[in-house]
């Protein structure tokens, strides 16, 4: 009664570097990520595409790794957290403590540096607006959207107290 | 993660590290995407583990069939409620009866008892086929009727959840202080109000539950890697359960995406996976699904308000309430019927109420069960308390802000003890709302409503204020209120300060965080102590049965590190200190009074030429032992325990009242909402969150904790909800259903403090994590504040339609449904 589980062979590049494997045919791209390439920096929060915990870059492109097979990424490119993007953007998490449990904290790295990536001076409805497929449910977002104006705007606030950051 | 030799920040030599805004020593990892979350951990040989869970609020399970399932090559095995029920005993009940004689097993045995409520459980070689699997499991269930409403529960007729029971009210007890019945016949004027309701949502944590369970058969340990938040009260439900000693049971927790008092509810779960593991003969893991959490993980606390009158003199003292209280704890009794005490920390919120009689009653619904959810119990509580002044103000023609000022704990009342003989230990509150005021621009503000509403151009505009209280470190005793069979009482939490044998300093603690930062924190406080870096202190985190040591509090939850954790951090550093001092001053030949800690070096009176590092203390007493006197070798190990005890004394269960926690931190909020006439949606204009939670460890993690338990309240207020249809179905149970608030959703916060330090805890510090829920009465007020007083906002969830509602009532003349004024 077992089915013969149909699979895929795949070829990509991870984080720079080529790789080629078999995949079953419905393995979500989020699973291989973690489970066979081994990054766990890449998280799982809502199985419906709802809170980007598991978004990667796939050919530059924001993808939320969950709604996409990893059948579909032959040819493709995948960026993740590992790779080490947005230096002076993690950075900047850190100063303005927009980190707190950093679940959701790859997944909004990637979605805020696609956003000052393609828009370098974002007002601050522009930034919630691209960090809005991205849940955390710990910061209030207020943190993270300073993070992300902090590099947008060259600011220097780090170690101030609310009331000069206000 | 940091290394020994890492410099945090510049300092200047006077200025402690304990009340900078440090960056965080956690983030170095997560933002490299190096966190170990539970799914990131694997045990050799493990199967994949997936529940079959009811689609029924209520049904009779005829029959479990996993024939269908076992037959698929790849799956190990299965358990059914039928075999546990055979393996384990019944969970240890909180509640005395009737409660007390609910018989819940990890897995349903012959009823389920709401939807999601888990049946079987599958074990395969993938996490792909254990869902197959699962799906292949043939239940026959036998459908009942349900009862999802809390009030109606309680009524005799309804189809009963518990059987052992009988009825479904698991506990009921008055609380009565002072003399309401005096305060209503003889004040002025009494206000009452029918019925309020705090609506059901969760803080649902980023990451679900999940765990790796391995029952040994060789050792008989039963290793736990799992996201729990409260480890040891864990042990205490599952090892009687398991028919295991605790000393069995290893906890292991590193990162928590998230928690909010929601984690403390996974022991069930790892309950049936560890009898599972057992069957299986190896490791098993879960991740839990979304929808899973959404159904079956635990729901905040619902409750409904009936009856509710205030005392109201002419001058604006209001004197009391008394008002009947009904909890919905779901479908079990998990951590409850603690709420039905732990409200009463905050009996009379932020005001000098002298007159309290509370009648409250928890029952048994068709729904998930509930647990401890950011601001458990409280927020409840303090969200009517919030409703009834505005509802006093507006029906009595007072100004919102005076009548709170005039009803306001003092300043000068501090220790304030409340009827029931809690202490608020110190604050000022009308300070702090003057600085929300003030912020907001509220005079300005008062101007632009006059004129938006004046102009009738379909849009109303309505400001709001929230004052709430979190109260933080518990005193465990008053679980004997519920239940005077308890034998617990007060609280504490444990740490280990160690100087290793390289000199590299250590701190391990018994807490679970979950994104409040105690490395950065722990460090801060310990470095001051030892005369060092932060950098050079390395704080474990996360639960260790082995390597952490603990107590029977020990986790993350009810706001307490700032006193509890850090109170055994301090205790712990000040004798590893006292143990460098002493091994200094011998190396040194002087006394101890002479040495100096600073920049990682003990010194004789700060001289660099007569100094030595730590590695030269810690080779001291690991290495060279033979160069000690007897009497010092004795004396040191360079490894010290502390625990932290909190000055409690039991309450008296009798009389209900007692010192219930030590700290209240508080909150005041200030917001303008503007309301759509033609579609009945809320947008927040302005918003101003202040907070007093006495001595700040580190403003950056105090804000960072404001704003989100800010963003919490905000969500639950506009969109959050988790509500039942009359089949007990579930109607949010994936994310796009229950919307979780976005960063669209919560508006740029204005925030601010004032620091009026404890008197109660050793650095001035409150616990402050859990927010007292002041969103939910400050939009509900600004609400009120738009519509007028001739409609009630009775709901602390008010999405655009249930707004609407309230503004077609008042198109059709309002006529001040729900709410009675009477005067003398």
């Amino acid at each position: 009664m077992a089915e013969v589980e149909a699979t895929h062979s795949i070829e990509f590049e991870l984080n720079g570097e080529q790789k080629a494997t078999v995949v079953p045919a419905r393995e979500l791209l989020v699973h291989f990520i973690r489970d066979d390439l081994a990054l766990k920096g890449t998280h799982i929060g809502c199985d419906t595409g709802n809170c980007g915990a598991c978004t990667v870059r796939v050919d530059g492109q924001l993808v939320k790794s969950c709604m996409m097979l990893a059948a579909q990424v032959d040819g493709c490119a995948i960026e993740t957290i590992e790779a080490g993007p947005a230096e002076e953007l993690r950075e900047a998490f850190n100063a303005e403590h927009a980190v707190q449990c950093g679940y959701c904290t790859p997944g909004m790295v990637a979605s805020a540096a696609y956003l000052l990536e393609h828009n370098p001076n974002p007002t601050s409805h522009e930034i919630r607006r691209a960090l809005k497929g991205n849940i955390c449910r710990c910061t209030g977002y207020e943190n993270i959207v300073r993070a992300v104006e902090r590099v947008a705007n060259g600011k220097a606030t780090a170690g101030a107290s609310e009331e000069a950051r206000a | 993660m940091s290394s020994q030799t890492e410099t945090t920040a510049p300092k200047t030599t006077t200025q402690p590290w304990t009340g900078q805004d440090l960056p965080r020593k956690e983030d170095k990892r997560l933002l490299a995407g190096q966190g170990q979350f539970v799914d990131d951990v694997w045990m050799h040989r493990q199967g994949y583990a997936h529940f079959v869970r009811s689609p029924y609020g209520h049904a009779r399970v005829v029959s479990v069939d996993v024939g269908p399932a076992l037959a698929m090559p790849g799956v190990y095995t299965a358990l059914t409620g039928a075999e546990v029920a055979e393996m384990c005993d019944p969970f240890f009940q909180i509640a005395p009866e009737p409660g007390g004689k609910i018989e819940e097993y990890p897995l349903a045995v012959d009823k389920v008892r709401y939807q999601g409520d888990a049946v079987a459980l599958v074990l395969a070689e993938t996490r792909e086929l254990a869902r197959d699997a699962a799906e292949r499991v043939v239940v026959s269930y036998e459908p009942l009727d349900v009862v999802v409403d809390a009030v109606e529960a309680a009524d005799p007729t309804s189809p009963v959840l518990h059987e052992e029971i009988g009825h479904n009210v698991a506990w009921q007890g008055e609380y009565s202080y002072g003399d309401i019945d005096w305060a209503l016949e003889n004040a002025d004027h009494v206000v009452k109000v029918d019925r309020l309701h705090f609506h059901r949502f969760s803080s649902t944590p980023l990451e679900t539950f999940g765990a790796v369970v391995n029952w040994d058969p060789g050792t008989d340990m039963i290793e736990i890697r799992s996201n729990n938040q409260m480890p040891i009260f864990g042990t205490m439900m599952l090892s009687p359960t398991l028919r295991a000693g605790a000393d069995q049971m290893s906890w292991y927790s590193q990162d928590i995406g998230g928690g909010f008092g929601i984690k403390i509810a996974s022991y069930p779960q790892v309950g049936a996976l560890a009898l599972l593991s057992r069957k299986a003969g190896r490791p098993v893991k879960w991740s839990e699904t979304r929808s899973e959490h959404m159904l079956s993980s635990g729901h905040g606390s619902e409750r409904t308000f009936l009856d509710l009158e205030a005392a109201v003199q002419a001058d604006g003292t209001i004197l009391g309430f008394r008002v009947r209280a009904f909890d919905d704890a779901g479908a079990y009794l998990h951590y409850e019927p603690l709420g039905a005490v732990i409200w009463a920390q905050v009996l009379t919120s932020c005001y000098r109420f002298k007159h309290v009689t509370v009648d409250y009653t928890e029952t048994l619904t068709n729904k998930c069960p509930t647990c401890p959810n950011r601001g458990y119990s409280r927020l409840q509580h303090m969200w009517m308390i919030e409703r009834l002044v505005d509802t006093v103000a507006q029906q009595l023609d007072f100004d919102p802000v005076e009548l709170r000022k005039k009803n306001y704990v003092q300043p000068e009342d501090y220790p304030y003890e409340t009827p029931n003989k809690c202490v608020y230990d110190s604050g000022d509150l009308p300070q702090e709302l003057d600085l929300a005021l003030e912020k907001l621009g509220y005079e300005e503000w008062r101007k632009k409503q006059a004129e938006v509403n004046a102009a009738d151009n379909g849009k109303r505009i309505g400001i709001g204020i929230g004052s709430t209280l979190d109260s933080g470190t518990n005193n465990f005793g008053q679980a004997q209120i519920v239940n005077p069979e308890l034998p617990f009482s007060g609280n504490g939490e444990a740490a280990i300060a160690k100087l290793d044998v390289y000199g590299e300093l250590a701190v391990y603690l018994g807490t679970t965080p979950q994104g409040q930062s105690h490395e950065t924190t722990t460090a801060q406080v310990v470095a001051d102590i030892l005369g060092c870096d932060p950098g050079m202190v390395r704080v474990y985190a996360g639960f260790n049965k082995e390597q952490s040591t603990y107590v029977g509090f020990s986790g993350t939850y009810a706001s307490q590190f700032a006193v509890t954790g850090i109170g055994a951090a301090i205790g712990a550093a000040e004798k590893l200190r006292g143990e460098i001092v002493a091994l200094a001053a011998f190396a040194l030949q002087c006394e101890e009074s002479e040495i100096e800690l600073a920049n990682g070096v003990a010194s004789y009176q700060g001289d660099e030429e007569r100094a030595i590092p730590m590695i030269g203390i810690a080779n001291l007493c690991y290495s060279n032992v033979a160069a000690l006197p007897d009497e010092l070798a004795d004396r040191v190990s360079l490894n010290c325990r502390y625990v932290y005890r909190p000055p409690f004394e039991p309450p008296d269960p009798v009389t209900k009242t007692g010192s219930l926690t030590l700290t209240y931190a508080n909150q005041i909020h200030a917001a303008v909402v503007e309301i759509d006439e033609e579609t009945g949606k809320v947008e927040i204009l302005d918003y101003v969150a202040m907070d007093d939670c006495g001595s700040r460890i580190n403003p950056g993690v105090v804000e960072g904790q404001v704003h989100g338990a800010t963003a919490h309240g905000i969500g639950a207020a506009l969109h959050e909800s988790l509500d039942y249809d009359e089949d007990g179905n579930l109607l949010q149970a994936t994310f796009w259903d229950y919307h979780p608030a976005t960063a669209l959703d919560v508006p740029r916060l204005k925030t601010g403090h004032v620091e009026s330090p404890s008197p109660f805890s050793k650095n001035g510090a409150k616990g402050m994590g859990e927010g007292g829920g002041a969103p939910l009465g400050t939009i509900g007020s600004a609400i009120q504040d738009a519509l007028g007083k001739e409609v009630l906002v009775n709901d602390t969830h008010n999405t655009a339609e249930r707004v609407y509602e309230l503004l077609e009532q008042l198109r059709n003349g309002g006529g001040k449904r729900g709410v009675e004024v009477t005067s003398r």
